[in-house]
């Protein structure tokens, strides 16, 4: 909702009030395989964005009259913890929860070979730590990534970002005072090497000429994201592999 | 949502026929079905519209309450918007609580609504902070047979411009009804145009057997302007860019068709 402004968020010479460029996106910092039970998970923060996404299966199903004959049933859940926003929210998953939960599981659904594993079930659980808009774009990040760790066999990455309009300008990766105060949010969520679109909500007004601009910025961040994920999967593996050498050293 | 199974060869034949630019109902890919459109139909409400959109149908009834802002927004009335996926309507449909669908299709079609500010929030504010009058929009399926958002949203405008407000007074604090009613202040007109992508091909309006066979959609919510005000996709599917702007344009003409429907100047 448009409040009075008092303070502009984004200034004449086009920068935010964060100190940020408008295609600009937050520090990102991305760690994978840093649960002990999970079969695969990742953490990201993303500015003040605290998420880690968790991934079981693929695995039997429960309850089993869920199980799918031909493909593994993907399932998702999207959580914020009550002490991730400013006034506390109930743990009880929210209506907003629920749609999320549901559109982010249809952005995976065109990455996983799920026809690999029938009767299965592959299950991600996300939970927001700490909110700062654009959760549902860095949810997806990390999940992707948490996949990937899981070892399931992905057409391709999936990396997410929002675009938005902010005091008249097109901006990318909006935070929390930028969604609330600024005119359009756009999240979308994206396959780089195979250029689909597997994700695209908005809420907000924009020109066809806006909505243009928005979609085409959202996707260039996209582009960054996936970069930054191919890394960090990389860096894992760096990871393992030292280990492994240090192993063989000691014998 | 879309359980029930559609043969193989059909599926084959929806597909075939709309790479030729043409449907099993003989539509073309950017027809919609024909809408009819009945305001005013439950008499306790205090707006109330149903909508058929070929064999779907919809009711949306409209309830004005008295209840508090929200502490971030103490000068405005309250929206609220749910969907019920009424059992009558689909051997698909069950009892109990709304599911992600019936959620989804209520927050799409108040996304619609809110972020085109169709309604006048802030004349729905009595006493700043404390009272405010509360718009209950219910939508109400009746029957299912594909795109119930684009009903929904169809009926829940529909149904807006002709709610009507109690009068009122306040005494003492207290907040009276008086005999007498007002229109609701309504300023933008918001049309959601919806698309099912199927061999990659994109149809306005799908109805059920081809939300059955669909790869997925996208809802894109037009206001007076021509402005986008919302956006959706769903189903599991993906689009490419080149879709998403090439459905912008079909929706622009889609909603401006449709909302001739709806609202007599």
């Amino acid at each position: 909702m448009p409040k009075k402004k008092v303070k502009k968020v984004v200034n004449k010479e086009n920068i935010r009030h964060d100190g940020r460029k408008l295609s600009e996106l937050r520090p990102i910092k991305l760690e994978v395989g840093i649960l002990g039970n999970a079969d695969g998970s990742a953490y990201i923060e993303q500015g003040k964005n605290k998420i880690l996404a968790g991934v079981y299966g693929p695995k039997e199903v429960h309850p089993k009259h869920l199980a799918l004959p031909d493909r593994s049933r993907l399932r998702c859940r999207y959580h914020m913890a009550p002490f991730s926003v400013q006034e506390r929210k109930s743990p009880a998953p929210s209506r907003r929860d629920i749609e999320l939960s549901k559109v982010i599981r249809e952005a995976f659904e065109p990455s996983v070979f799920t026809e690999y594993y029938p009767k299965t079930s592959i299950d991600i659980f996300i939970e927001v730590l700490q909110a700062d808009g654009g959760t549902r774009c860095a949810s997806i990040t990390a999940a992707s990534l948490a996949l990937a760790d899981a070892g399931i066999p992905l057409r391709d990455l999936v990396s997410a970002c929002a675009a938005g309009k902010v005091d008249g300008r097109i901006v990318l990766d909006l935070n929390d005072k930028e969604d609330k105060e600024g005119e359009a949010d756009l999240p979308l969520a994206y396959m780089s090497n195979l250029n689909a679109i597997t994700l695209l909500q908005m809420d907000g007004m924009l020109t066809s000429e806006e909505f243009e601009q928005a979609i085409n910025l959202a996707l260039e961040g996209c582009n960054q994201i996936y970069q930054l994920q191919k890394e960090a999967l990389k860096a894992k593996y760096v990871e393992v592999k030292e280990t492994m050498n240090e192993g063989a050293d000691e014998q | 949502m879309t359980s029930p199974v559609v043969a193989r060869m059909k599926q084959k034949r929806m597909a075939d026929l709309i790479s030729l630019g043409k449907r099993l109902d003989e539509r073309g890919l950017t027809d919609y079905r024909e809408a009819q459109i009945e305001i005013g139909v439950i008499e306790k409400a205090e707006g109330s519209a149903r909508v058929r959109l070929g064999k779907t149908e919809v009711l949306v009834g409209i309830k004005i309450g008295l209840g508090e802002p929200f502490s971030d927004v103490p000068n405005q009335g309250v929206l609220t918007v749910n969907a019920e996926l009424v059992p009558l309507a689909s051997p698909t449909f069950e009892p109990g609580p709304p599911g992600e669908d019936a959620i989804e299709l209520a927050r799409v079609v108040d996304r619609g609504i809110r972020e085109s500010k169709a309604i006048d929030l802030e004349k729905l504010c009595i006493t700043p902070g404390k009272k405010v009058f509360i718009v209950f929009i219910d939508l109400y399926v009746l029957n299912y047979d594909g795109n119930l958002i684009d009903a929904s949203a169809l009926a829940a405008l529909a149904a807006l411009l002709n709610t009507k407000v109690f009068n009122y007074e306040v005494k003492e604090g207290e907040v009276q009804i008086k005999p007498g009613y007002k229109s609701l202040p309504i300023r933008n007109y918001p049309i959601a145009v919806t698309f099912a992508k199927i061999n990659d091909k994109l149809v306005v309006d799908p109805c059920l057997e081809e939300e059955q066979v669909m790869e997925t959609r996208l809802t894109m919510t037009i206001e007076k302007d021509e402005k986008v005000c919302a956006l959706q996709k769903s189903g599991k599917g993906y689009f490419r860019i080149q879709q998403i702007l090439e459905a912008a344009k079909i929706a622009r003409q889609k909603a401006a068709e449709l909302r001739k429907l709806v609202v007599k100047k």
